[in-house]
């Protein structure tokens, strides 16, 4: 099987941009993409492209053509919906069409364009990732969701509202000096503390901002790779997604994400290494308690011990597992339909050595990432590797 | 009760006969088949559950068993109550729950199923897991529309 090797990828910067549209903001991140890959447009295939809410956000559907035009591509376009986990699936399925030796080249990426919507109203467009007729019109809010969780996690291993803070606060601290993070700024522990509450027990620092950018990968073959003699060190070697019930009263643990297991299990089997492998990762922290949820169910730590990884640090940037050194969701921010997508560029960046983090992890030459979707009813999990 | 579960079945339920929808007895929105006569089954006290040949249970509109993959599922009597299992107090909402705030969304186990309400009747620094509740359907503050409510026993 060919390896999937990574070409280029570009970012837009990512924040409160209402006034952009959409397709300006993947123009940008693909023209990035592109100029890093040094690959041109004529030889891309195909182009997956991840959208969650563009319908609520820009009365917009069908993106998929309009984007490809935006980004100068003449090939078969195609949206992926995934809830947070769009862009995920969408770089999940490229890295399945460049394998299958269908295409040579795919340009893979999403985008999501929410403040213009206003708190209120991205909240609202947040919640249609759950249940509308069981969770949504009973008043659950994506945050609240989220919350249950977290309480069900307190109530089955302990944990405090003091641990989160910490998570939140490292990720804050590992987005310092990343010049695309939404908020370029360190949280202590104590600020993170007295936040006003959004959904008991997480409060304003728990939870990811409402974020507007894009994000968009060249894929190539290895085969195209050494054909042009591109400079693409670092490959996609794992790919795998779960799924789960969708609401989280059919679920039998509310402090346990099986998507997230089956998806690490699928990408470990593939990559052929185990959880003990991972020198670093990128998790969907949407809310801090989401973060010790991926780290459990990755299979990175034991049930109930995560909660307390970034308190003691071991997560951090100076830690034996650096986790989230690009700021995570809750820094970075989360413009969900590119958020899968921007894992994977900023994973790469990492690895390549061309990152403001990089330093973090000199010597580390295996990474993942992981996406979710909703409360975790959808998950996809990626194995990066340095290769020869 | 008749009353409110013409609110309830906008969808004419199971009164629907060869005349059709009758306009105007519960506005011109179309509702949800299965559903809107699942909640009002709770507004009249008679809740129920779907349940599989094996003990799994589901909530309509279902055909297949997401637990066991049965088809063959009877309709069988919610238990009167249930025990919560999560709950968190909500502050931050939607515009449609705006007026609402802040309240306590919950998971609520009722057994063979759990549902997901709002629950009433209690301070809100009071609530907590394991209290027992009752279900009904009353009305979101800002909208009017029907919500599944749990209050304590």
């Amino acid at each position: 099987m060919t390896a999937v090797r990574v070409a280029g990828v570009g970012l837009t910067h990512f924040g409160q941009i209402p006034e952009r549209t959409g397709r300006d903001l993947f123009a940008e991140a693909s023209q990035l993409a592109f100029e890093d890959a040094s690959v041109p447009r004529e030889d891309v295939a195909q182009l997956n492209y991840g959208n969650f809410m563009g319908a609520l956000a820009e009365h917009q559907g069908h993106q998929a053509p309009l984007m490809a035009e935006a980004a100068g591509l003449d090939c078969p376009a195609t949206r992926y919906e995934e809830a947070c986990a769009s862009a995920g699936v969408a770089v999940r399925e490229a890295v399945k069409t460049v394998r299958s030796g269908e295409a040579d080249v795919v340009a893979v990426g999403g985008m999501e364009r929410m403040t213009n919507l206003g708190t209120a109203g991205a909240t609202e467009g947040l919640a249609i990732a759950a249940d509308d007729l069981f969770e949504v019109r009973a008043g659950m809010t994506f945050p609240g969701a989220y919350a249950l969780m977290a309480s069900a996690y307190f109530d089955e291993y302990g944990g405090s509202r003091e641990d989160l803070a910490h998570v939140a606060s490292k990720n804050h601290g590992n987005a310092v000096e990343n010049e695309y993070a939404q908020y370029q700024r360190a949280v202590s522990v104590e600020k993170a503390m007295d936040a006003p509450p959004v959904a008991e027990p997480l409060y304003l620092f728990d939870c990811a901002p409402i974020t507007d950018g894009a994000a968009a990968l060249v894929l190539v073959s290895d085969d195209y790779a050494e054909a042009n003699d591109l400079d693409a060190p670092v490959g996609i070697v794992g790919s795998g997604q779960g799924t789960d019930k969708m609401a989280l009263q059919d679920r039998d643990d509310l402090a346990w994400t099986p998507a997230t297991e089956q998806a690490a299990e699928m990408a470990y089997a593939d990559a052929a290494i185990e959880a003990d492998d991972v020198e670093l990762a990128e998790v969907h922290d949407c809310f801090t308690i989401a973060e010790v949820l991926a780290l459990e169910s990755l299979g990175l730590y034991e049930p109930g011990h995560a909660i307390g990884a970034a308190r003691r640090g071991e997560t951090a940037a100076d830690g034996d597992l650096p986790v989230n050194l690009s700021g995570g969701l809750k820094a970075k921010g989360h413009p969900v339909g590119a958020t899968g997508a921007s894992q994977v560029v900023e994973m790469t960046r990492l690895l390549r050595g061309d990152h403001p983090n990089s330093d973090a992890v000199d010597d580390a030459r295996l990474g993942i990432t992981h996406n979710a979707g909703g409360t975790v009813a959808s998950a996809v999990v990626h194995v990066l590797e340095v290769l020869a | 009760m008749t009353e409110r579960n013409d609110r309830l079945r906008t969808d004419g339920g199971e009164e629907q006969g060869d005349g059709g929808d009758e306009p105007g007895d519960g506005g011109d929105e179309p509702g949800d088949a299965g559903f809107d006569e699942w909640l009002a089954a709770i507004d009249d006290g008679e809740g129920y559950y779907l349940e599989s040949p094996t003990g799994e249970g589901s909530l309509p509109p279902r055909r297949i068993c997401p637990h066991s993959g049965s088809t063959d599922i009877e309709e069988k009597p919610l238990p009167e109550t249930g025990t919560i299992e999560a709950v968190t107090v909500v502050h931050v909402a939607s515009p449609q729950f705006a007026e609402d705030t802040p309240y306590a969304t919950a998971v609520v186990d009722f057994g063979p199923v759990r549902l997901t309400g709002v629950v009433r009747g209690v301070d809100l620094e009071a609530v907590e897991t394991g209290t027992t509740v009752e279900p009904s359907v009353e009305e979101r503050e800002t909208t009017g529309d029907p919500l599944l409510v749990f209050r304590p026993v």
